[in-house]
């Protein structure tokens, strides 16, 4: 048999029908649906008599729309919101879905709470309506974002109809230096291949330093693949996912499990498989990132100063440019003397455990700079419990940050949760596009610890001068 | 969906790469449930001051360019997010084809479900489509989707590419889940087969 890769095996297993022009339908093993980008969807399987095929493998919930105050179960104030949130759980009920509602502890950001609850398993094909599904990817299955027009086809049919993407490796050799995280290998791989260096790919992420990456920070990893344009981003499961999953409350027992395991233990890239590009970094070169424009690809070390628009080629001259205007920078400035007027942590990118446990870290027994808008929003209602119990919360709320309810808030600001015209934020989230977390505000892309050491210097700050 | 064969029309030149789903359609437009009403809406901020009063350097705010139907624009056009309101958005506002030099994978397959055709041409072939696009409302630009090929006002053709089944639903107006329910005893199959081999799934 030919040597396949982690993606072709698990495309192979799932298509279901192959027409002569070679466009194939996929099987969807999970539907992850939220409030945005579903109501047309389901609309349209009403007016066309149309039933969601498997409600048991559809699992809905609201994220993007939901206040995070402490007041949030009195109901939502924007009348669009409440509109969509309460459609989604007209739908949700309607179709017989599972369904987490707002009120539910195990509510939270749709990327955080499938692998949480033990719906995202290795080897599965996984898709939502939203761009960071690759984040399950980390399981080492096969989850990409889709339209809505998709959404309504996955919820009739429980297919998609697709063509192959090609197979890409990112290896990254080696371990990561104090101080350097899960983000900064995304961020830095964005930074090599730029925003569209994986259009037509699915990126498989391997070498010692993903292998040594938690669960946490495999789903950081993937979950911005989409960043750099790839359809997915993949890493093949091992024991650390096999121990993640375990004993999830969706999570195959007993025989199963066991019959389950060996099934997992053969999704791997065989030796010869062939990928159609490679990109290999050591881990000992990464730093600590920041970005400084307004695309994932503008991403430079901490150390470094702001560009100037002719360091680029081509369209970027314009693009970096319009960027620099647009954040308000002066090139030269050393991005360690760029003041941040805000901070936010969270996130479907950095919003785990993890992240929450290594931003407490930084700000243990400290103050934040006085004034600062900053706020701790937790992945998921699960994820807000285990803060707490751990001390967690305590640590951020004596440092002077909010300690918020679940749900993608500041991330894209379709709740209350968003920032004012020039105000400058240290974000652990995915998108530093204009606009993303408020009309004209300036994002800065970091890992919860470098927005943690952010916190307390009031300026774009390198963690391991703190740590 | 409406069908696409041939568009006769205006190209509004948007040179600028990696513009985004946010740019196209930002955050607040979103919380519509309906598909329609979105191309007022379509480049809010980059179309509109915060006083809502139109920014006069904004191509598409441009006499020349405020019928224009087709869009030539910088690579990577429609990175970023999923949401299908960026297309929908385009088609509210009268576009229906888009041509660059990349598009991001999402916004590519959402056109394609909505009645826009994007087209992927070379960096050379932008670079003269960016010309002709700049004429404005004097020149016209045709897209023969059945031919695969773009001819400039200057009588340039170029052809391109676009895979058999996108171009077979587009040119028919075809409904995808139609056509997918017909082969629903290959889907019955797969999922009677995945019951006995992965139980947990």
């Amino acid at each position: 048999m030919a040597p396949k890769t982690l993606y072709d095996k698990i495309w192979d297993a799932h298509v279901a029908h192959q027409a002569d022009d070679g466009t194939c339908l996929l099987y969807i093993d999970r539907h992850l649906v939220h409030e945005v980008t579903s109501p047309q969807a389901f609309e349209g399987l009403r007016m066309t008599g149309r039933k969601v095929r498997a409600p048991e493998k559809t699992i809905a919930v609201p994220d993007h729309n939901v206040p995070t105050t402490l007041d949030r179960l009195k109901g939502i104030d924007n009348e669009e919101s409440r509109i969509q949130v309460d459609a989604l759980d007209t739908n949700a009920r309607e179709f017989g879905v599972v369904y987490y509602p707002v009120d539910d502890v195990r509510q939270g950001i749709v990327h955080i709470i499938g692998p949480e609850q033990g719906w995202t398993l290795p080897g599965m094909t996984i898709v939502c309506g939203d761009s960071h599904t690759a984040t399950h990817g980390a399981f080492g299955s096969l989850a990409h974002g889709i339209g809505t027009s998709e959404v309504e086809h996955v919820l009739a049919t429980q297919t998609l109809i697709q063509k192959k993407s090609k197979n890409m490796k990112v290896e990254i050799t080696g371990h990561l230096s104090p101080g350097v995280t899960a983000k900064d290998i995304t961020l830095a791989v964005i930074g090599e291949t730029g925003t569209a260096g994986g259009t037509g790919y699915v990126i498989e992420y391997c070498g010692e330093a993903i292998r040594n990456l938690s669960m946490e920070g495999r789903m950081t990893v993937c979950n911005m693949a989409i960043e750099g344009g790839a359809r997915a981003g993949m890493i093949a499961p091992d024991e650390t996912t096999f121990e993640y999953c375990n004993g999830r409350p969706n999570a195959p027992s007993g025989k199963t499990w066991d019959a389950a395991l060996d099934y997992w233990k053969t999704l791997f890239s065989d030796d010869e498989a062939h990928f159609d590009k490679v990109i290999t970094m050591k881990g000992e070169d990464i730093a600590p990132v920041v970005t400084w424009g307004t695309s994932p690809e503008d991403v430079l070390p901490i150390t470094a100063s702001v560009p100037a628009a002719d360091d680029f080629n081509g369209g970027k001259v314009a693009a970096a440019q319009r960027s620099l205007d647009y954040m308000g920078l002066t090139p030269g400035t050393r991005l360690q003397d760029v003041t941040i007027d805000a901070v936010f942590i969270g996130s479907c990118t950095n919003g785990r455990i993890e992240d929450l446990r290594a931003a407490a870290k930084v700000v243990e027994g400290k103050k934040i700079q006085e004034g600062l808008i900053a706020m701790v929003v937790p992945g998921s209602g699960l994820v807000r419990l285990q803060a707490e119990q751990e001390g967690l919360a305590d640590i951020f709320k004596n440092a002077g940050f909010e300690w918020r309810l679940a749900g993608c808030s500041m991330c894209l600001g379709m709740n209350p949760d968003q920032l004012g015209p020039q105000v400058r934020c240290a974000s652990t989230s995915n998108r530093n596009f204009e606009g993303r977390q408020g009309r004209e505000s300036r994002t800065h892309l970091m890992s919860p610890a470098m927005a943690a050491a952010a916190a307390l210097t009031g300026k774009l700050t390198d963690v391991r001068e703190i740590i | 969906m409406e069908k696409f064969e041939k568009l006769t029309a205006i190209a509004a030149p948007m040179p600028l790469i990696n513009i985004d789903t946010d740019m196209i359609i930002p955050k607040q437009f979103l919380k519509t449930i309906k598909r329609t009403g979105l191309g007022v809406s379509a480049f809010y901020e980059m179309r509109y001051n915060l006083d809502g009063s139109n920014k006069p350097d904004f191509v598409l705010n441009k006499e020349a360019y405020k019928d224009a139907n087709i869009l030539v624009a910088g690579d990577n056009f429609g990175c970023g997010s999923s949401r299908e309101h960026a297309p929908w958005a385009l088609l509210d506002f009268g576009i229906r084809c888009v041509i660059s030099t990349s598009f991001a994978d999402i916004f590519y397959n959402n056109c394609f479900k909505n009645g826009i055709l994007p087209v992927i041409v070379t960096e050379e072939q932008l670079r003269l489509l960016m010309k002709d696009a700049e004429k404005g409302s004097n020149s016209r630009m045709v897209v023969d989707l059945e031919n695969q090929n773009i001819e400039t006002s200057d009588g340039d053709v170029i052809a391109f590419d676009v895979d058999p089944h996108s171009k077979h639903c587009l040119i028919n107006g075809l409904d995808d889940i139609g056509l997918t329910l017909e082969k629903v005893a290959s889907i019955d199959a797969f999922e009677t087969k995945m019951a006995q081999s992965a139980p947990w799934v």
